[in-house]
Parts: C-alpha cells; sequence; structure tokens
C-alpha cells in the first residue's frame, strides 16, 4: 500500500524499546513463543524507572536466556538453576546497582531450587522474573517440576501422572512463605489486559528493590506452542481454560499489605 | 601495615586475602577449614567487606561467578567433598574468564573420607576437575607466612589473566599455628582495568552495556568471531600462564644424588628429613614445588638428567608422582613415601620425618 495515497493519519502510539537491539539476522524464539513479550515487558519497565543504566540481569539457562543479545543491559548468564546465587554476590558487593534474574520455571524450580528457596531464606534485596512454560521448552519439550497433570511431554509420553512424577509446583504461592519475600505475583500474557497487570506486578517488583524492601518474585505464564503441539491461538486457549486454573493469577503477597 | 603474629593457618588465609584487596568471601562450613569461614565471618563485614554463608558448595562458587562478573576480587573456602561440588562453576568461571580465587584444605578422601589432612586432591585441582579442559594456577604453600603470601599473589595472577586460581592447602597447614607476618604486598599495576566487569551501562567508559557468558559455542562472545576463535584465545592464555608461572623452590638441591619432590605439608616434614639426612652425609635435597600448575617440569627433568633420584613425599595413594614421571621421562628412579607410611594406620596419622629418612637410607 502506498501510504502517501492514504488518507489514515498516522500516529504513533507504540514503538520498541530502545534498549531492544536486533541482534542481526537472529530469529531467536518459535512462532506464537510468548517469552519475548515479556521479555518487552521487562524492557520496558526497565526504561520507564529509567533503571536500564544501572541493571544488571543474570539470566539463568533456557529460552529465557537468548535475550542476552537482544539486550542493551550488563547481562550474564549463570549456570544453570544457580541465577540467585550469583545475583546475591553482585548486589551485596554493589548494593547501587540493580540486580534482576530472569529464569525459566526448571532453571528456578528444579535444579535451582536450592539457590531459590535460600535466597528467600536470606531476603535478597533482588528481583526475579520466571517464566513458567510448564516444560523444558529449549531442550524438546520434556516435563518440568510445573508440567500439568496429564500434559504429555517428552519424558511423559502418557501424560504426567502424579503416582511416578508428582504434582506440578506453585511457584508465586511458595515464594509468598517466606519472610525473606516481599512481594510475590503471577501474571500471564495471553490477553491485552493480563499483559497490563503483569507489566504492573513487574513494575512493583522492580520498586521494591529500589526501596532496598527485600525479595520480589514474578511468576508469568509463557506459551510454548512447539512443545504443546497447539497453534499459537490454541496455546492462549489452553492457558485461558486449563493453565490459569492449576496457577491462578494474581499477586501472592505485598509488603505494603503485610506491614 | 606490618605486624607479626601467631596465627593457624587457616587465619592466615584470611589475613593474606585481607592484604591481597578481597572485596567478598562466600562460603560454606566443612571441616577442617572451618577456621576459615569463621574468621570472614568476623573481620570482613566490620570493615565494610562482604561476608555471606552460602547454602552450599554449588552456591559458594557461584555467588564467586557473580562477584567476579561484577569486577570485584571474590573468594572461598572449602575442603575436599565442598571441592568436588565446585567443579561445574569453576570450569564456568573459566570460561566466562572470571578470576577468582578457590581455597581447598584437603581432607582424606575418597567420598566422605576423613576430616583430617591428606593430599588427595592433587590430580583434580591441577587438571581441571570439572568439564571442558580448563586451566588454573594452582599455588601450594607449605607454612603460615607462605599462605599469607600466596593469598596475594593468589588474587593478582587472577585478575592478571582473567581466570580462576587454586590455593591448595592441607588438613595439617590449617590447623597448625605459626608466627606470621602480616605484610602488603606491591605488585606492578595490571593492564587489565576490568572494563569488562558488569557495573550497569552508565558506568562503563563508553556508555555500552557489557555481556558476559562461558558459553562460546552458543552464543556470541565478542571479539571472538566463533568456537573456535575462542577456544584459540583461551589456549593461548593458558600457555603463557604455563610459560611464566612457573615457581618452586629449591632446597640443597644442588649436588645431591636423591631429590625429594613434595609440597604443603609433605614438604615441611621433608625438609626436616633432609637435615638428619645431610647430618650423616647423605646427599639429598628437594625441589618444592609452589606452583603445582604450571608443574615444575623443567627442573626435575635437568635433576634426572644428571642422573638424580628422586623420592616423592605425599598424603595420598600417589598423584603427584604422575608429574614427576612427565618430568623425568623414565630417566631415572621415582620412589614414593605415601599416606601408607603414615606414622600410625588412621585418619589422624602423618608421615613422620624419619619415616622419610628410613627410606632415603634405603634408596641411597
Amino acid at each position: 500500500m502506498n501510504s502517501k495515497s492514504s488518507s489514515i493519519t498516522r500516529k504513533t502510539v507504540c514503538t520498541k524499546p530502545n534498549i531492544w537491539i536486533d541482534p542481526p539476522g537472529a530469529a531467536m524464539y518459535c512462532s506464537g513463543c510468548q517469552h519475548p513479550v515479556i521479555h518487552r515487558i521487562i524492557a520496558e519497565i526497565l526504561e520507564e524507572m529509567d533503571i536500564d543504566r544501572k541493571a544488571i540481569c543474570i539470566g539463568g539457562v533456557g529460552c529465557h536466556a537468548f535475550v542476552q543479545v537482544a539486550w542493551d543491559v550488563d547481562i550474564t548468564i549463570a549456570a544453570h538453576g544457580r541465577a540467585l546465587d550469583s545475583c546475591t554476590a553482585i548486589k551485596r558487593l554493589n548494593p547501587e546497582s540493580i540486580v534482576f534474574s530472569i529464569q525459566g520455571d526448571g532453571d528456578c524450580l528444579a535444579i535451582g531450587a536450592g539457590a531459590f528457596i535460600n535466597t528467600m531464606t536470606r531476603g535478597e534485596n533482588l528481583t526475579t522474573i520466571m517464566y513458567n512454560n510448564t516444560n523444558y521448552g529449549t531442550t524438546g519439550g520434556q516435563m518440568a517440576p510445573t508440567t500439568l497433570l496429564g500434559q504429555k511431554t517428552a519424558t511423559t509420553p502418557l501424560g504426567r501422572n502424579s503416582k511416578t512424577e508428582g504434582f506440578p509446583i506453585h511457584a508465586a504461592e511458595l515464594a509468598a512463605t517466606f519472610k525473606g519475600t516481599v512481594y510475590s505475583a503471577r501474571g500471564s500474557v495471553h490477553t491485552p489486559a493480563n499483559y497490563q497487570r503483569t507489566k504492573k506486578y513487574i513494575k512493583k517488583a522492580f520498586q521494591n528493590q529500589i526501596d532496598g524492601a527485600g525479595f520480589s518474585f514474578v511468576e508469568v505464564i509463557s506459551a510454548c506452542p512447539p512443545n504443546w503441539h497447539l497453534s499459537p491461538v490454541d496455546c492462549i486457549k489452553r492457558i485461558d481454560e486449563q493453565i490459569i486454573n492449576e496457577f491462578p493469577l494474581g499477586e501472592y503477597k505485598d509488603r505494603k499489605e503485610v506491614k | 601495615m606490618t605486624e607479626r603474629i601467631f596465627i593457624q593457618g587457616n587465619e592466615a588465609v584470611g589475613w593474606g586475602a585481607l592484604n591481597g584487596d578481597c572485596d567478598g568471601f562466600f562460603g560454606y562450613p566443612i571441616t577442617p577449614q572451618n577456621e576459615v569461614i569463621q574468621w570472614f565471618a568476623k573481620e570482613f563485614p566490620e570493615r565494610g567487606r562482604t561476608f555471606v554463608q552460602s547454602q552450599s558448595e554449588v552456591s559458594s562458587i557461584n555467588m564467586l561467578y557473580g562477584g567476579a562478573a561484577g569486577g570485584f576480587r571474590v573468594m572461598t573456602s572449602t575442603s575436599s567433598p565442598g571441592w568436588g561440588l565446585m567443579q561445574e562453576s569453576i570450569s564456568h568461571c573459566a570460561a566466562a574468564e572470571l578470576p577468582c580465587v578457590i581455597v581447598l584444605v584437603q581432607r582424606g578422601g575418597p567420598g566422605a573420607g576423613s576430616i583430617r589432612h591428606s593430599q588427595m586432591d592433587y590430580i583434580s585441582a591441577t587438571r581441571g576437575g570439572g568439564q571442558g579442559g580448563y586451566k588454573n594456577i594452582v599455588l601450594a604453600p607449605s607454612s603460615g607466612q607462605e599462605i599469607h603470601d600466596l593469598m596475594q599473589h593468589g588474587f593478582y595472577l587472577a585478575d592478571k589473566y582473567r581466570n580462576p586460581l587454586i590455593i591448595l592447602m592441607d588438613g595439617i597447614l590449617g590447623q597448625v599455628s605459626e608466627s606470621v607476618e602480616i605484610k602488603k604486598i606491591e605488585f606492578d599495576p595490571l593492564e587489565d582495568d576490568k572494563d569488562w566487569a558488569l557495573i550497569g551501562r552508565e558506568n562503563h567508559k563508553d556508555n555500552k552495556s557489557r555481556s558476559i557468558n562461558s558459553a562460546a559455542g552458543v552464543l556470541p562472545t565478542p571479539p571472538y568471531a566463533n568456537y573456535i576463535s575462542w577456544l584459540k584465545h583461551v589456549d593461548e592464555k593458558y600457555k603463557t600462564m604455563e610459560k611464566n608461572e612457573v615457581r618452586y623452590e629449591s632446597y640443597k638441591a644442588e649436588e645431591a644424588d636423591l631429590i625429594i619432590v613434595a609440597y604443603g605439608y609433605a614438604a615441611r616434614v621433608s625438609k626436616e628429613a633432609i637435615d638428619m639426612a645431610r647430618a650423616v652425609g647423605y646427599k639429598v635435597g628437594m625441589i618444592r614445588p609452589i606452583s603445582l600448575w604450571p608443574f615444575p617440569y623443567e627442573i626435575i627433568k635437568k635433576k634426572s638428567e644428571k642422573g638424580c633420584k628422586f623420592l616423592v613425599v605425599e598424603d595420598s595413594l600417589g598423584l603427584l608422582i604422575e608429574d614427576v614421571k612427565i618430568g623425568v621421562q623414565g630417566r631415572s628412579e621415582i620412589h614414593l613415601v605415601s599416606i601408607l607410611d603414615r606414622h600410625i594406620p588412621t585418619d589422624g596419622g602423618v608421615i613422620m620425618p624419619s619415616r622419610v629418612l628410613e627410606e632415603v637410607k634405603k634408596i641411597l
């Protein structure tokens, strides 16, 4: 369409965050993956709060970590599951910086469960955003601690069976039980309204760190079309009809209420 | 600050770290090095430095990964089972080229072994015990003073090469108290100003963000174009360390017919045995490797070419002896006094000078 011939007045209502640098030739994520949507929310918040300049991000191991090449912030990838150990040290040594981890559900809750729990036990002044896509996306869709009962994965070909594989873990609820945690919430990005709510959650999680309040945790449901074996549209349907029943959205702890 | 105090080897680690400008200590209790973590818990916070008790040795080493990535001088200390747990992320630190110092106060192994001294982690310390064949400088003190001094060299060399560095001790060195001069060593200024460290974009000279990773084969690792060019870079670094950082002490080794090779507490024992043997006319001396990696192969080679015989004294089943074999290349005979030669057959037994002397007499 030739825009000159159009009579529509065009106005920019939304642009790419400035800290989003397109890595040359990189198509990092599968069609319908919601990880980049969560990346975008974080990037928007870092800019809006004007903390991208002093932010230090430590990623876990998983699809979420590919953002290392896309964000213009100081960043490293920790050993699998250890992002919060590394965050602890860097924040203690450099309290002026804004230190946050991004982690997958496997990284944070399976291999990294010890680091997660002990970081909350110590009440570290950190922010964690956990991407929950209910499976190990990077390695080809194996069972994660968050996999739903009955969900077929590469390592639960008959569906997750509670007798042999136990039950899904509820991270936002778990985090809320720690005295060292000041904020815990679970959001999603499968509707525009939820996008905005999740953004509000993550913003609070960063504000708490600025205020020196303690540990803040936001779990975000993310679609994984290839490993759920669903179209992107059907993934959204699955989140709406199944996942948020197992993983209810909302705030589980807010220090303002606690106080 | 210069003063002389009477302290345990484990405490000398702390004083050395303090003089080595260490910013943060991260550690988990384990015998026989608990005095180390306790020293830092007491002395570091009151000096405005960072101390964190981690939840495991896995956690300790990953705290080092973060602290080092932030551009700080960081360290941990552990004993053998904890050392085993740290291997994965020592490899990550090596791959991400993050300088840090890891103190290993060896105890009996394998497994949970004993909670007393030994020298049974030589191979895993000197050969890159984790995945991927990285190389770390390994320094082996044999006195409280040398612990204090090598801690300072350790931080300097770790920064110089952007690489983890191991201080290899043993339970006896850690527990024994000696007089130590607490003195800051001055080093040449470092070329690397840690411009690579993660400190927030606005704090960099060029206001550009920095990225660190330990997966050069997965994610771009500027300035290296690809995985193999990055490997070439670390290979060159390892070769430079190998060429420039060999250290050893030569003790009465001139005109010796027999050369004892030992490190740590076994070297202290051997020194005494050498004095006893020399007093009765045996021409015996010692090459004491201070850097276990890179190993002083060249001097071992020279001594073997002169026809010297060798006696390795180590509190293990025979690990250091492998490096001596590489230096000797079959030119002369190599004998071993090992953990099986302790004065009593228990975890508390030690290799005594009299046992080493007995072996010297047998060989000569």
